[in-house]
């Protein structure tokens, strides 16, 4: 039940806050904070009351029947992988209602309401286990996205908007057609039309239906993430959002892609994935390089930050499609770094951004001097995207290759050459902002203590990231195993623990706690926690 | 006729009996207010006498009607849009000159009509049930007769309506040359055994196809649609995009259903031919416009070939996804054509996008009304839309019609484009403060706003909460064996 409430009190909490408009014009931002804050602290407390079950992969689980005649159920479930991220969207949640608290003047009440049913949207893909819902929550948080970007974004953001959505709702489309497909074969194989995660596992596929299926969902994630020939919305919609937008997209609406690879592509079509596996990597690795070199020549900082997060983006595909437990580990904390870093750099672009009302860097420069404290904020953020040891990307990057390695060395080379550019295009941020002599701007305010608020926990985040990842590869752990189960156990399905888990389908207040049998990886040693 | 058979047409006998009691109320004394309650009254009497008619079994009532649970269902729907339709016309029309008593005369005809036509087995009730809806859409359409463009669509629609009357009437003849039987079944029963159809039968089938395609106003008859739905006044458009179009609808799944149209491939490869052209000219067009009845008119074209995706498919399940889509249709249309309704002043409909610049800030639950319904219509999750258009994909990818499923995927993308932009419209700033328009009694509006709340509800409702139309679907197609038995 506390999972519904995660998402019921986002929704209701936007409605709030766009009402309470009419009582008071800095309600909304009151109520907006309260709601997230709320979800944080519960998300926080489950985090910390279930550290005892680590080893199971499934932490609670919440099924209602919705559409019985379709096999639709209201079926939310939690892992240590839905958990970190929906760790990670509270946060994140909570500095875009702080950072939007100076920026948005105009319709406060809308946009609250906007930013939390997006963020409802989010919370509600990362905890479904029903296809059906999947799809309804990775609709439902486009159009407040929509919104945002393109009423309270910059100067071409109808442009923008459109953009984005037309990107995402296409590739949504066809994700759709393929769980339909899944449905339909599912049911003609069985008998039982179900939606299903956990029942659609175990459909038996033809090698030429899983491909297309899987082409399917591929369209929507990688378009999400985005892999590069599909990334051309990613950089219009972010420099064009409004700082809360931007941090939500690049922090969070990425990572649904990542998820939905994580959770679904690999699961449900084991052989499919590994047939696509060296395309994919491929595709990753050009990402990265990409990225990195068209974010170095960008004089738009949002420009750049997006850009940037395409390069970063590669490497969770790469390591998506190494299909290892080092890889995934990776891919998880790339997940959360990526998340924050990039989400600093933007929140960042948004401090430059009020000061200056520009975010050309040609127009900056020579800033540590006047704003000592922002630099050495800004310096942190910087290198951690470029993934020094002691920040969380490094952890990340560091994984990820290290799996990446194992299924294919020639990409992972030039992955690492990847890294070496994102050093180049992060020190041209501090270079040109913060080192070299620009143009003078008479006003030019060090951080206040509200802008101080949201950047040091980002630092905190990312060095407690970097210097002490344990807590967070422990959570994830499971849930990794989980998903990758099919490519390592010896049997081609994965039946027996998974047909305990749905068959209660009136549980409606029962947060089941199913233990699953855990495979032991042996040569993962250096990461098992000390004690 | 037995004392049954008058329990069974007890809807339709409510309908005239109404039409005549308005009559005589007009002739006596002209008051639009008691004119309206006559009318809504008599929509509510006639859905309740449904209520009775609810039963599992079909009863047949030779050779004309047959009341069915999917009849019973479709005259419901039918009549609770008029009921809908005439809630907005009252404040439509009581800013308006005109003489207004008669527009709901011909309103309650035109439901007549349509209810007939979903229950008629036989090509004379067929052509009766059609005629009376046309009939009294000839009127309808250029109600408003000073306004500029209403001589237009009304010729417009007299001409290409009676065309495609003789096309069918044609049609019906060559079909009873063939077969020598005028109701579906004996019709069914005669081509049964037959793999290919004679070319005789298949032309009659054809025109009258092509009757069927003119009122549903799908490509390549769909010439008429933007220039009437611009011309008539607002509430009527939106009853010609719902009633009109649904009645038609029922009666083509009725027909299609019983002679088992999906086994002759000829016809489903014209079928499939104009589905995809009606969603793609539909589309198109509809990007290019700048009148916002004219894009709701092109966007119809594009959901009627919607809509016949899923009747394609040709099993139960694609029936229930019309029905459902209908129904969701139905919500939005009217809800939409509302909206057109609402914001329209004594002189001319609110039709430009420029009457639509910066509505969220001037009115904002008109807008957020008009924003669900255009959400809805692109089907967007929270809304019926969206459930409807999954359910169609759900029946087209059921049946395997991949062409038509991806086609329709891939319209969906270009439709959200224009209704993006409308609400992208809404959403601006306007420049200068446009002056509030003159409202003429302010309480009038309770009725529209009103229905238009009703509306948004109903739309949210059926977008979260699927399950019961659904059920209710399901179960009044139980007693129709020809749908369940596919």
């Amino acid at each position: 039940m506390i999972l519904v409430w995660l998402i019921v009190i986002l929704m209701a909490g936007g409605l709030l806050a766009w009402l309470s408009k009419k009582v008071s014009p800095v309600l909304p931002r009151w109520v907006a904070l309260a709601a997230v804050l709320l979800d944080l602290i519960l998300i926080v407390y489950l985090w910390i009351s279930t550290e005892a079950t680590a080893g199971s992969a499934w932490l609670m689980r919440y099924e209602v029947p919705w559409i019985p005649q379709w096999g639709v159920s209201f079926s939310l479930a939690l892992d240590g992988l839905s958990l970190l991220m929906l760790v990670l969207t509270f946060f994140l949640g909570l500095l875009a209602v702080l950072i939007s608290w100076k920026e948005i003047k105009n319709k406060v009440g809308f946009f609250h309401f906007n930013l939390l049913w997006v963020l409802a949207g989010i919370t509600g893909v990362f905890l479904t286990m029903d296809l059906f819902l999947f799809y309804f929550f990775w609709e439902v948080m486009l159009i407040p996205m929509y919104f945002l970007i393109g009423v309270w974004g910059h100067e071409n953001r109808t442009y923008a908007a459109y953009k984005f959505f037309l990107f995402t709702q296409a590739s949504g489309l066809l994700m759709l057609l393929a769980i339909l497909g899944l449905y339909f074969i599912h049911g003609s194989e069985t008998g039982r039309y179900t939606f299903n995660y956990f029942e659609l596992l175990n459909t038996p596929l033809a090698p030429a239906a899983a491909r297309l299926l899987m082409f399917g969902f591929l369209a929507a994630f990688l378009v999400k993430l985005p892999v590069v020939p599909f990334h051309s919305w990613l950089p219009d919609a972010h420099s064009q959002a409004p700082t809360a937008g931007s941090l939500i997209l690049a922090g969070l609406l990425l990572k649904t892609g990542a998820y939905g690879l994580l959770r679904f592509v690999i699961p449900l079509f084991p052989t499919a994935t590994i047939e696509f596996a060296p395309w994919a990597m491929l595709l990753g690795v050009i990402g990265i390089i990409y990225g990195a070199i068209v974010a170095y020549s960008q004089t738009d900082l949002k420009r750049l930050v997006a850009y940037t997060s395409v390069s970063h983006m590669g490497f969770v595909i790469l390591g998506v499609f190494a299909f290892n437990e080092w890889a995934l580990q990776g891919v998880v904390m790339q997940m959360i770094a990526h998340g924050l870093s990039t989400g600093a750099l933007f929140i960042l672009a948004g401090f430059l951004y009020e000061r200056l009302h520009t975010r050309d860097i040609t127009q900056m420069g020579g800033f540590w001097a006047k704003a000592p404290k922002m630099g050495v904020i800004a310096l942190v953020f910087v290198m951690a995207s470029l993934g020094l040891p002691g920040l969380g990307n490094f952890i990340a990057e560091f994984l990820t290759l290290v799996g990446s390695w194992q299924a294919d060395n020639l990409m992972t080379i030039f992955a690492t050459i990847g890294i070496v550019m994102a050093t180049a295009y992060s020190l041209r941020i501090m270079q040109k902002v913060f080192y070299e002599p620009g143009p003078q701007h008479e006003s030019f305010s060090d951080l206040n203590f509200r802008e101080m608020l949201i950047a040091v926990p980002m630092v905190l985040g990312l060095l407690w990231l970097g210097l002490y990842p344990q807590p967070i590869l422990d959570t994830a752990k499971p849930s990794i195993n989980e998903q990758l189960q099919a490519y390592t156990s010896p049997e081609p399905t994965i039946a027996e623990p998974k047909t305990a888990l749905h068959q209660q389908p009136e549980a409606t207040v029962n947060p089941a706690q199913v233990t699953i049998h855990q495979r032991s990886f042996t040569n993962l040693q250096i990461f098992q926690s000390p004690n | 006729m037995s004392q049954t058979d008058f329990i069974y047409l007890m809807p339709l006998l409510i309908l005239t009996f109404a039409v005549l009691v308005s009559m005589l109320v007009i002739a006596a004394w002209r008051n639009h207010k008691i004119i309206y309650v006559i009318t809504a009254l008599s929509c509510i009497a006639a859905f309740g006498s449904l209520f009775e008619l609810r039963t599992t079994t079909a009863y047949v009532i030779e050779p004309m009607f047959v009341i069915d649970g999917f009849g019973v269902f479709y005259i419901g729907m039918i009549l609770l849009t008029s009921l809908l339709v005439s809630m907005l016309s009252y404040a439509y029309f009581e800013q308006r000159e005109e003489r207004k008593e008669e527009y709901y005369l011909l309103l309650v005809l035109a439901t007549l009509g349509a209810c007939v036509l979903v229950i008629s087995t036989h090509f004379a009730s067929l052509f009766l049930g059609l005629e009376i809806l046309s009939i009294s859409l000839y009127a309808l359409i250029p109600y408003l007769r000073t306004r500029p463009r209403s001589d237009e669509a009304g010729i417009k629609y007299l001409i290409l309506a009676a065309f495609s009357s003789a096309f069918m009437l044609f049609g019906m003849a060559l079909v009873y040359f063939s077969t020598g039987t005028m109701v579906f079944s004996g019709l069914a029963a005669s081509i049964a055994g037959m793999q290919e159809l004679p070319l005789l039968l298949l032309t009659g089938i054809g025109m009258m196809l092509i009757g069927v395609g003119f009122k549903l106003g799908i490509v390549p008859f769909h010439m008429w649609t933007p220039d009437v739905y611009e011309g008539a006044p607002a509430p009527v458009t939106a009853f010609i995009a719902t009633v009109s179009k649904g009645g038609v609808l029922g009666l083509l799944i009725r027909f299609f259903m019983e002679v088992d149209g999906f086994r002759y491939p000829v016809l489903v490869t014209i079928l499939t031919i104009v589905v995809i052209a009606s969603m793609f000219a539909g589309n198109l067009l509809a990007l290019m416009q700048k009148n916002v009845k004219r894009i709701l008119a092109y966007s119809s074209i594009s959901h009627l070939g919607y809509i016949l995706v899923a009747f394609m498919a040709g099993n139960q399940m694609g029936v229930e996804a019309v029905t459902f889509y209908l129904v969701a249709y139905f919500i939005t249309s009217v809800g939409a054509f509302g909206v057109v309704a609402m914001l329209s002043d004594k002189n001319s409909d609110a039709e430009l996008l420029e009457d639509y610049k910066g509505l969220l800030w001037r009115r904002p639950w008109t807008a957020a009304v008009f924003s669900a319904m255009l959400l809805s219509l692109a089907g967007i999750p929270l809304t019926a839309g969206f459930v409807g258009k999954f359910y169609i994909i759900a029946a087209g990818v059921n049946d395997q019609l991949w062409l038509l499923v991806v086609m329709l995927v891939l319209n969906s993308v270009i439709g959200l484009y224009y209704y993006i932009k409308i609400i992208a419209v809404m959403f601006q700033q306007p420049e200068i403060e446009r002056e509030q328009a003159i409202r003429l009694r302010p309480s009038i509006y309770v009725a529209s706003a009103g229905t238009l709340a009703v509306l948004a509800l109903l739309l949210v409702y059926v977008g979260v909460y699927p399950t019961g139309l659904v059920q209710l679907i399901q179960n009044v197609l139980v007693s129709v064996p020809e749908i369940v038995a596919k």
